[in-house]
């Protein structure tokens, strides 16, 4: 049996770099200024206001609709390690923007489709032009449960146009539809006005990523690419970004440690402070080698999405099965130690663990990652192992 | 140095000692003195002063090459604990008499640390060394001592002045374990077999240039074999689904009859655990790179206890006919661990000392709470008591 390629000791860097940090800074400090609590939980009331704006100066002022596009097609060119870090400092703050449905999954897919020559260049490189300078906002049109090797067809291309639904699709107040669709001459990739189809907004458990069933009813579309690389381009998407939601579950985690030592360490019961206690301090430390983990397992992601694709989808499987429950239990944890006060509207604590928990199921559960893991290094439930 | 220039070093030792035709210790003491032993010690110390992560490089090379392993390998308290602890600590002489023969496996090294009323509280260790002269006189007993019966040193903790509270009166030594008045006896343990031992020490004299740092500063010293020895346990897997997952991994391919779908997710999970283990040490490695151990060697402790107990426990519900035998319960005095060459059994046992031994899960958790978040210390009794004083 060959275990996949990267089984040699760890070469990539797993560290963060001076211009990983110089990202993380410029984008903490805005969201510090323009992304509190309140303003997020606001969301869940739906007085919405707040991402249209914050999206702007994340996407046009920080440049990060277009981190992932290459210079020529008018990005930053940057890679996976730098989104990782900014879907990091998202996560934390449980930013309501479009950043991982337009700028990471929609993005990757068209970026991958610029060197495919069946594509129609003009339609990949209008459309990335258009996102990068954060002038639209694109989705791809799928089930947000969909994992990197499900079933990508929802949508079928009839001789009248693209029919069919999606439910629930994140990010769906998009301008800009990626739609996947099986017609009577095979896969193919299409672009939809938001204008063309029917969008149901759902009343979601997470209020901070919109979802909404998406009908196409005979919606006329763009065509992108038809054949194989329709289907690459979708999966290149959804990889990229169960390796990236990755590092968004450690910095969702990260806030809810932080903000738990913090508030024990002040909080004071039976004339101790609480976080003096041994079972507490135990707690916290197990999940504090629980972040630790899920950190090195997403940075070690998101460096192969960038420097080593081939085993990008070991790292990707290996990241989202444990980040996604590692981020549920550190929100858990905030919750049940910050006692009564975690229980309320008021505290940011649900925040994250409504995200945390919407985030595990997104792009696939930590379960089908691991079936799938199983395939990739030939370990399968029954018939023959590799 | 570059990657490059560290390779091409390499290169130039096995173009000088082929492998295939040089015998194993003539390698290993060519491998020494040219500096590829551990990159990150100083130069004409079996290091080049470079990185501590470029040993890998060094390492992948050798064995891409199939070049004789390093035997001071199988024995991790020279290696891990003793070395870096001379490293830090000893003066010139100690550092050139003790470290080539360390990292060879000429001589090997054990730990006497733990007392009968001093485990986790080590600090409270009753070990008298009492100066005479220029010599120290020792009296005490030592207990779980690992490979003690093979030893040909110790690095001994002993208690130099009993008037002033714990921390403060103790001293680190280097114990000849040949001298008169060591005598060693095995402990079984639950595999059957007798790794460690209780080492009685009766009037044993050790010359003052034996000790490793100053009177009064064992526990300083110590502190620094304690960090070392985590990172050496915790944090030296470099291949993927390399140690004990290997085993599992290979009973699922070749046995078609343990396989079913409701396990499976169970397997893949600790597979998972493992590779995070894997990846979170090369991390912590990385980040070493630029400095001395951290704290973060208590949770990597941890994380590997965890690991190595519950991938070891799934093995036997794996194959529940193999987890009712046991491979052998004769008592042997190994001269070294080795989990992979023995049975399912062993393993799970043998993984139970994993969270005892180098510090117990739950020390090293209140280390991680205190050190790492800052969480407040403990309730201390005996922190200003001189030591005599203390109830025990
Ligand atoms: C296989 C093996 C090999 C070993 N090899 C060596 C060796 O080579 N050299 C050497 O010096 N030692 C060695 N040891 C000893 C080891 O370091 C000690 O056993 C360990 O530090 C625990 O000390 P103890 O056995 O006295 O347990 P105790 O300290 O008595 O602990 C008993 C229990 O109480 C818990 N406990 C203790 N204090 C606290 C606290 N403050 N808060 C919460 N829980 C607490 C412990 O976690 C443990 O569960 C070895 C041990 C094993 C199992």
């Amino acid at each position: 049996m060959k275990i996949p390629v990267g089984s040699g000791p760890v070469r990539l860097s797993l560290v963060e770099s001076e211009d990983e940090e110089s990202v993380r800074t410029v984008v903490r400090t805005l969201l510090a200024d323009r992304c509190a609590s309140d303003d997020v939980a606001a969301a869940s009331d739906g007085r919405h206001g707040l991402s249209a704006p914050l999206w702007r100066s994340l996407a046009v002022d920080l440049g990060l609709a277009g981190l992932l596009v290459p210079e020529e097609a008018g990005g930053a060119g940057a890679g996976a390690r730098e989104a990782g870090t900014v879907l990091e400092e998202l996560g934390s703050a449980v930013a309501p923007v479009p950043f991982l449905t337009s700028a990471v999954i929609a993005t990757s897919a068209l970026v991958h489709l610029m060197s495919a020559e069946s594509a129609d260049q003009h339609a990949v490189r209008d459309t990335l032009a258009a996102a990068a300078s954060g002038g639209s906002v694109l989705t791809l049109l799928l089930p947000w449960s969909t994992d990197p090797s499900g079933p990508v067809f929802t949508v079928r291309e009839e001789p009248d146009g693209l029919r069919g639904e999606a439910t629930p699709v994140a990010g769906a107040d998009a301008g800009t539809f990626l739609v996947p669709a099986l017609g009577a001459d095979g896969a193919g990739l299409w672009l939809v006005d938001r204008a063309a189809v029917q969008v149901t907004p759902a009343v979601a458990l997470d209020m901070t990523r919109p979802l909404a069933t998406v009908r196409l009813d005979g919606a006329p579309a763009r065509l992108v690419v038809r054949g194989p690389a329709a289907e690459e381009a979708v999966r290149t998407g959804l990889l990229t970004g169960a390796g990236v939601l990755a590092s968004e579950q450690v910095g969702l985690a990260q806030w809810c440690l932080a903000e738990t030592v913090s508030y024990l360490t002040v909080r004071r019961q039976f004339g101790r402070v609480v976080g003096g206690f041994q079972a507490i301090k135990h707690r916290l430390a197990d999940l504090h080698i629980a972040v630790e983990g899920a950190r090195a397992a997403a940075r070690y992601a998101a460096a192969t999405l960038a420097d080593e694709p081939d085993d990008a989808p070991v790292a990707v499987a290996v990241a989202a099965s444990v980040c996604g429950e590692v981020a549920v239990r550190a929100a858990e944890e905030c919750v049940q130690l910050h006692g009564g006060i975690g229980m309320t509207w008021e505290h940011p604590a649900h925040l994250r663990l409504k995200r945390a928990v919407a985030d595990q199921v997104a792009l696939g559960t930590p379960v089908r990652h691991r079936a799938r893991l199983g395939g990739l290094v030939g370990i399968v439930p029954d018939g023959e192992c590799r | 140095m570059t990657v490059d220039k560290l390779c091409a070093r390499v290169a130039e030792l096995l173009r000088t000692y082929p492998p295939a035709t040089t015998d194993a210790s003539v390698f290993h003491r060519a491998q020494f003195d040219a500096g590829l032993a551990w990159v990150h010690f100083p130069e004409g110390l079996g290091g080049l002063g470079l990185a501590r992560d470029l040993q890998d490089v060094v390492d992948t090379e050798l064995r891409a090459v199939g070049a004789p392993v390093n035997p001071a390998g199988h024995v991790g308290i020279g290696v891990g604990m003793a070395a870096p602890t001379i490293l830090a600590f000893g003066t010139p002489e100690q550092r050139s008499r003790y470290l080539r023969p360390l990292w060879l496996g000429e001589e090997v090294w054990c730990q006497l640390f733990s007392e009968p009323g001093a485990g986790s509280d080590l600090a409270a260790v009753a070990t008298r060394a009492v100066r005479e002269g220029g010599h120290w006189v020792v009296n005490g007993q030592k207990v779980w001592t690992s490979s003690a019966h093979v030893a040909r040193f110790a690095i001994l903790l002993a208690r130099t002045d009993p008037e002033v509270p714990k921390h403060r009166g103790l001293s680190y030594f280097i114990l000849d374990m040949s001298a008169p008045g060591v005598e060693v006896r095995p402990l079984r343990q639950i595999t059957g077999e007798a790794e460690f031992n209780e080492v009685f020490l009766t009037d044993v004299r050790m010359p003052d240039t034996a000790r490793l740092g100053a009177v009064g500063d064992g526990w300083k010293v110590a502190n620094a074999t304690l960090s070392s020895e985590r990172v050496a346990i915790g944090g030296d897997q470099a291949r993927r689904e390399s140690g004990m997952i290997s085993k599992v991994a290979e009973l699922w391919r070749e046995h078609p009859e343990v396989r079913g779908a409701a396990v499976h997710d169970r397997v893949m999970e600790r597979w998972v655990a493992a590779e995070v283990f894997r990846l979170t040490g090369a991390r912590l490695r990385q980040r070493l790179a630029t400095g001395a151990p951290g704290f973060e060697g208590a949770a990597m402790k941890v994380m590997f206890a965890d690991l190595a107990q519950s991938i070891s426990l799934l093995e036997l519900e794996l194959d529940p006919d193999a987890a009712l035998l046991y491979d052998d319960w004769a008592l042997v005095r190994p001269a070294s661990v080795d989990f992979l060459s023995r049975g399912p059994g062993y393993r799970y046992l043998r993984a139970k000392g994993n969270s005892i031994e180098g510090g117990t899960s739950e020390v090293l958790r209140t280390i991680v709470a205190e050190r790492v978040l800052g969480l407040p210390g403990e309730a201390r009794v005996d922190k200003d008591v001189p030591w005599k004083k203390v109830p025990r």
